[in-house]
């Protein structure tokens, strides 16, 4: 059981970069950018590409990154400057990065137990474990993510998913700031899908299918973790869900469901938690008669001048 | 008021219509021209399909003329984007959220429209020495949005928003204000104040605006010049104070007569 969690765990903080990457699309842009399917393996593939060339893990990790945000530039490119509809946008980088993975080393599976990887360094920096090294990694690009966001680009970026007229009336243009947002939610996605190549040993094909359900699920899971509270953070949030979703998963494949199951199982977690925020408004009268108050509230102060 | 009588935007010659070559097309202005002075209110009145929004959005840059120039204090500005305009112009639409945005705090939303047509850079957004600056224009306002700095602009009335929204609007003292109904959205009472406060901050500030409005009385009440378009041509300027709300109804009658007859 222990051995369970600290599995979980581990994944759990891989896919918690995963999650705040799609955090930033899904939550922030208001966008479902399916690209993150085909950025997660490309992540893995160039990782391969580059520690077999004999380039150090952490270089090879960060180029990555690089080559993700350059997948998140090539889908924001279809839609801002082609006007291709961000979803089918998303569709078909992910469709040409199947491809470009396969290019990449040739192979649709490559083994990397023979190269050193990331986790090697846990005695140079006297850290515990793969975990120690891990949550470094989580907190630095939560903290780089959070302090983003308070910049004056960082709530541009904001803005422009809550409402792109705002922006340009700012003198801003919106598609530019679009642009940012998918290469750095592109380049987290495959990141994430580098240290989940170094992490199992292996970088396979298949290793981006429906990860944008789990991305999903971790941030629905993360939103329900006191739900009206404004204090805990987005990416905190992305961060527990994901930690939260693969405990959860790992639980209950201990508990004897078949691994192959546990796509299916995601999708009805995402399925269920988005109907019961779309629902639960009207089933709960109670929880809402609150906010009602304070909309009215607000009418008085007008009505009184 | 100013008397200095200096235009502040020249219409020239514009011409717009709308699905070109097409069996239905509509030619919503044909060399149509018109100056609005600076420092004064100019209110656009007319009926649906008049050329009144058409008009604005062409100033506002988020629909671009056939033909013809617009020139913005001794600027040509016909050819700048939409963003490159709004940092001479603010706007303030009838739709309370398209002026803000909803998820930000006003604090966050003031700041935003306090960095209009500057850079937006790394560094950080929120300046605590702005803060008294920001209290004092909401002060203005007398609806108490000074003690709501942190409340998010979603839970606010929609008269609260829009008044939020002039004053981000306004803020960074635009040489040019458009006034697209901003109060045809709110219920008559809301809309009576936002259009006091209106009035008192373009005064304030001397901002020369352009209002469009369906609702005459308003329009004569709170602007200096009346001008009645008619399919893309005007048929009435005059000064606001030499118009009876009774004359612009009758306008308005006959050409609906003329319309159905």
């Amino acid at each position: 059981m222990n051995a369970l969690i600290v599995t979980s765990l581990e994944q759990g903080l891989i896919f918690a970069i995963l999650a705040m990457g799609v955090f930033l699309t899904y939550k922030i842009l208001d966008i479902a950018d399916l690209s993150v399917e085909g950025t997660f393996p490309l992540g893995a593939f160039i990782f391969a590409k580059f520690i077999s060339t004999g380039l150090n893990p952490i270089i090879s990790t960060l180029v990555a990154f690089c080559f993700g945000a350059l997948a998140g530039l090539l889908t924001s490119t279809l839609f801002t400057k082609l006007r291709i509809k961000p979803l089918l946008a998303g569709i078909l980088t992910m469709t040409i990065l199947y491809s470009a993975n396969l290019k990449v080393n040739g192979k649709a599976n490559i083994p990397l137990f023979s190269y050193s990887s990331i986790f090697d360094y846990t005695s140079v920096l006297k850290l515990g474990s793969s975990i120690a090294i891990l949550i470094t990694i989580v907190l630095f690009m939560k903290i780089v993510l959070d302090l983003f966001l308070k910049t004056e680009a960082g709530y541009l970026l904001i803005a422009t998913g809550d409402n792109e007229s705002l922006v340009r009336s700012l003198g801003e243009n919106s598609s530019k700031y679009k642009v940012i947002g998918l290469m750095m939610a592109n380049g987290l996605v495959a990141l994430s899908g580098a240290l989940m190549a170094q992490y199992q040993g292996f970088a396979d094909i298949t290793m981006g299918s429906s990860i944008i359900v789990t991305a999903l699920a971790s941030i629905i899971i993360g939103d329900t973790i006191r739900k009206n509270s404004d204090g805990i953070k987005g990416t905190t949030r992305a961060i527990l869900g994901a930690i939260i979703y693969r405990i959860i998963g790992g639980i209950a494949i201990d508990l004897g469901l078949e691994p192959s199951d546990l796509k299916a199982v995601s999708a009805i977690i995402v399925i269920v938690f988005i109907s019961y925020n779309n629902f639960a408004v009207d089933l709960f009268g109670l929880k809402n008669g609150k906010g009602r108050k304070r909309y009215a509230e607000n009418k008085k102060s007008i009505e009184e001048f | 008021m100013g008397k200095e009588e200096r235009d502040m935007l020249k219409i020239r010659n514009l011409s717009k219509s709308f699905n070109k070559d097409m069996d239905n097309q509509i030619n919503v202005f044909n060399d149509f021209n018109l100056d609005i002075e600076a420092n004064r209110c100019t209110a656009i009145i007319g009926p649906n399909g008049c050329g009144k929004s058409t008009l604005l959005n062409i100033i506002g840059g988020n629909v671009k003329a056939d033909e013809g120039q617009i020139i913005l204090k001794d600027k040509d500005i016909t050819n700048f984007k939409e963003e490159q305009r709004s940092i001479y112009m603010g706007r303030v639409y009838q739709d309370p959220s398209m002026g803000v945005s909803p998820s930000l705090t006003i604090l966050e939303n003031m700041s935003l429209a306090d960095k209009k047509g500057e850079r937006f850079t790394l560094r950080r957004l929120i300046r605590k020495k702005n803060v008294n600056r920001y209290i004092d224009l909401l002060k203005d306002l007398d609806l108490g949005l000074e003690d709501k700095l942190d409340t998010k602009v979603k839970f606010l009335s929609g008269g609260q928003r829009q008044s939020l929204s002039l004053i981000m609007a306004a803020m960074k003292y635009p040489d040019l204000l458009l006034l697209d109904e901003h109060t045809a959205a709110l219920d008559p009472k809301t809309s009576n104040v936002v259009m006091k406060k209106t009035k008192e901050l373009i005064e304030k500030y001397s901002i020369t605006t352009i209002m469009i409005s369906h609702n005459m009385r308003d329009a004569i009440e709170y602007s200096d010049r009346i001008i009645m378009l008619d399919r893309g041509q005007i048929i009435l300027d005059k000064p606001s104070k030499s118009v009876t709300e009774e004359e612009l109804i009758t306008i308005y009658r006959t050409k609906l007569d003329e319309a159905i007859a």
